[in-house]
């Protein structure tokens, strides 16, 4: 979380700048129905901090899968064509984008 | 801009490696994983990022992802996919699949020719992005009128290879990379090729005053595209914080862009803005935990890796580790061994394997034959620039090296055939003989080489500096 303390309840500001990193636009009133809604997401998720976990190894899904593997093998592509036409703009085969400023990281 | 006071100044170097795996299918869908190819005709929907399309990982990357965790002896372990978050138009999804707090990989090494050993931190699974053309403002990021997107190399497999900041010199962060490709290239997980983007080369670079105990605020270099542009560009950059830092200032942390053309860096942006990626599991994806017989399987199916096999040849011929490198490299180890097997002199097979077999046709020699010859050479029959000349005429048509060496006219001198010419030129040369005799070594080769001219080159030099010297009483 953005906030500099881990235990700090998550501020309007903490909100805006996640919102700006995701490229959404918030009004006021957005911005203070989310700040609430996210302090209870994560005041639910302090509560679980209040256990003892212990030996408990963390989920990273929901469901007990592991190793779901496809082989080697090509299979069935997009016509170029029918993919450029969704596009608002192509140029050369290729899809016509605004200038972006700075190198992808 | 000179070079840097090295007495006073350290340069830390660390280096993140993205190689390409060589599959024949994205990471995460069936579309092709091909370099070149007309634009936007590898695409599938997963690497349109169309909605409701879902990734499946591709167990061969899986595969070549162990192999070389295991060949960089890392600990292959139970990994998770998280999404990195970044809105760019090469990659559609505005996420990159990439492994996060649970690598595939950890905690390994590779070794350099050297010896040295160099630490590697992690080795991820994670997909390529598409490849964006700035059109306009002469093709300069900042200054484009617009951009295209060629989405064919977006979702191809990339291990990202991240290396501990153990290098302290160009010429040992180009051997580091030469080392991690020729072990990418023999596990058969990729094909090695910088200068098509198979291996991309991300440098960070700090400098610290010897003894310090902190590291230097780092900068990343990308755009690196070949192992001679590495070395220059952490000169450049090594330089340029010690001006910095002896001018008063300080280095700001921050991504810079090699210029091959001019030869610095250049900034790129910041690091503090860029670095926010909010990761988190991917949701579309299960962990991955490879079974211990599977790693066991691929572990033993792994081929002899280029340290072992210089330590082989070191070994057996008794030579120096550094002395095995280039042979090593060039595939000739095994030839080497071969020959001394079948009785060739350790020293002289070495020393032939580097300095007399570039050609590439010399992985094709006969060890047999290879032996007989340095048999000859050491046995007296052949002095060291016949025995040079037999063996490339050896490596480009094969055959018999006694035959060639007949061939050639090639005869050991008699004894007292050399005895008596070198007598005669004694007496010939009173006065260079006198200069010889108080010790001016420079004078040798006036007798090796009226030696060699009245021999039409079959004498011995050695032999006849042999005689000389027994010659002065």
């Amino acid at each position: 979380m953005p906030s500099s303390e881990p235990d700090a309840p998550i501020t309007s500001a903490d909100v805006a700048k996640v919102a700006s990193l995701a490229r959404l636009r918030l009004d006021d009133a957005e911005l203070e129905r989310f700040t609430h809604q996210l302090a209870d997401i994560l005041g639910h998720a302090a509560d679980l901090e209040t256990l003892d976990l212990a030996g408990v190894e963390p989920m990273a899904h929901p469901i007990p899968l592991v190793n779901v593997l496809r082989p080697d093998v090509p299979g069935d592509l997009v016509d170029r064509d029918e993919a450029l036409a969704q596009a608002p703009a192509a140029e050369d085969g290729q899809f016509r984008v605004p200038p972006v400023l700075g190198e992808a990281p | 801009m000179t070079g840097i006071d090295l007495d006073r100044w350290e340069v830390v170097i660390g280096l993140e490696v993205h190689a390409e795996l060589a599959t024949r299918t994205k990471l995460f869908s069936a579309a092709p994983n091909e370099f070149g190819g007309a634009p936007n005709t590898h695409i599938d929907p997963l690497t349109l990022g169309l909605p409701g399309s879902l990734p499946v990982l591709n167990e061969h990357a899986v595969e070549l992802a162990i192999r070389v965790g295991l060949a960089l002896n890392c600990t292959v372990q139970r990994s998770v996919f998280a999404r990195k978050n970044y809105f760019y138009p090469d990659q559609p999804k505005n996420y990159q699949i990439s492994q996060y707090e649970l690598p595939i990989n950890v905690d390994g090494w590779l070794e350099l020719p050297s010896g040295q050993q160099v630490g590697i931190e992690r080795a991820h699974l994670e997909e390529d992005t598409g490849k964006s053309t700035h059109v306009g403002g002469g093709g300069r990021i900042h200054e484009a009128e617009y951009s295209l997107v060629d989405l064919n190399r977006a979702g191809v497999p990339l291990l990202e290879i991240v290396g501990r900041p153990d290098l302290r010199t160009g010429e040992e962060a180009r051997a580091y990379v030469s080392e991690l490709r020729a072990i990418l290239v023999a596990v058969g997980a990729s094909d090695g090729k910088m200068e098509e983007g198979s291996l991309r080369v991300d440098c960070n670079v700090s400098v610290r005053e010897r003894g310090a105990a902190e590291l230097g605020t780092r900068c990343e270099i990308k755009n690196i595209n070949s192992l001679r542009s590495l070395g220059r560009a952490i000169d450049y950059e090594a330089a340029r914080q010690v001006d910095l830092i002896t001018a008063g200032d300080r280095v700001v942390q921050q991504t810079r862009h090699w210029n091959e053309d001019d030869g610095r860096t250049h900034t790129l942006r910041s690091k503090e803005e860029a670095d926010d990626y909010r990761y988190f599991p991917d949701p579309d994806l299960v962990t991955l935990d490879p079974d211990p017989s599977w790693i066991e399987r691929v572990r033993l199916a792994l081929p002899p890796l280029p340290a072992a096999r210089r330590h082989r040849l070191a070994e057996t011929a008794g030579v120096p580790l550094e002395q095995t490198a280039l042979i090593v490299e060039r595939g000739l180890d095994e030839l080497c061994l071969a020959a001394v097997a079948a009785g060739a002199d350790p020293a002289r097979t070495i020393t032939h394997a580097e300095h007399n077999l570039s050609d590439e046709r010399a992985r094709a020699l006969d060890p047999a034959a290879f032996a007989a010859l340095v048999g000859m050479e050491v046995g007296g029959q052949l002095t060291a620039t016949q025995a040079k000349a037999v063996l490339a005429e050896l490596v480009e048509q094969g055959g018999d090296p006694v035959a060639i060496a007949a061939a050639r006219g090639y005869e050991a001198m008699d004894d007292a055939e050399l005895e008596g010419l070198v007598d005669g030129l004694i007496a010939e040369h009173p006065e260079e003989w006198a200069r010889f005799c108080d010790g001016d070594g420079k004078i040798t080769g006036f007798f090796v080489g009226k030696v060699m001219k009245a021999t039409q080159g079959k004498a011995d030099g050695k032999a006849v500096t042999a005689l000389l010297n027994s010659r002065k009483g």
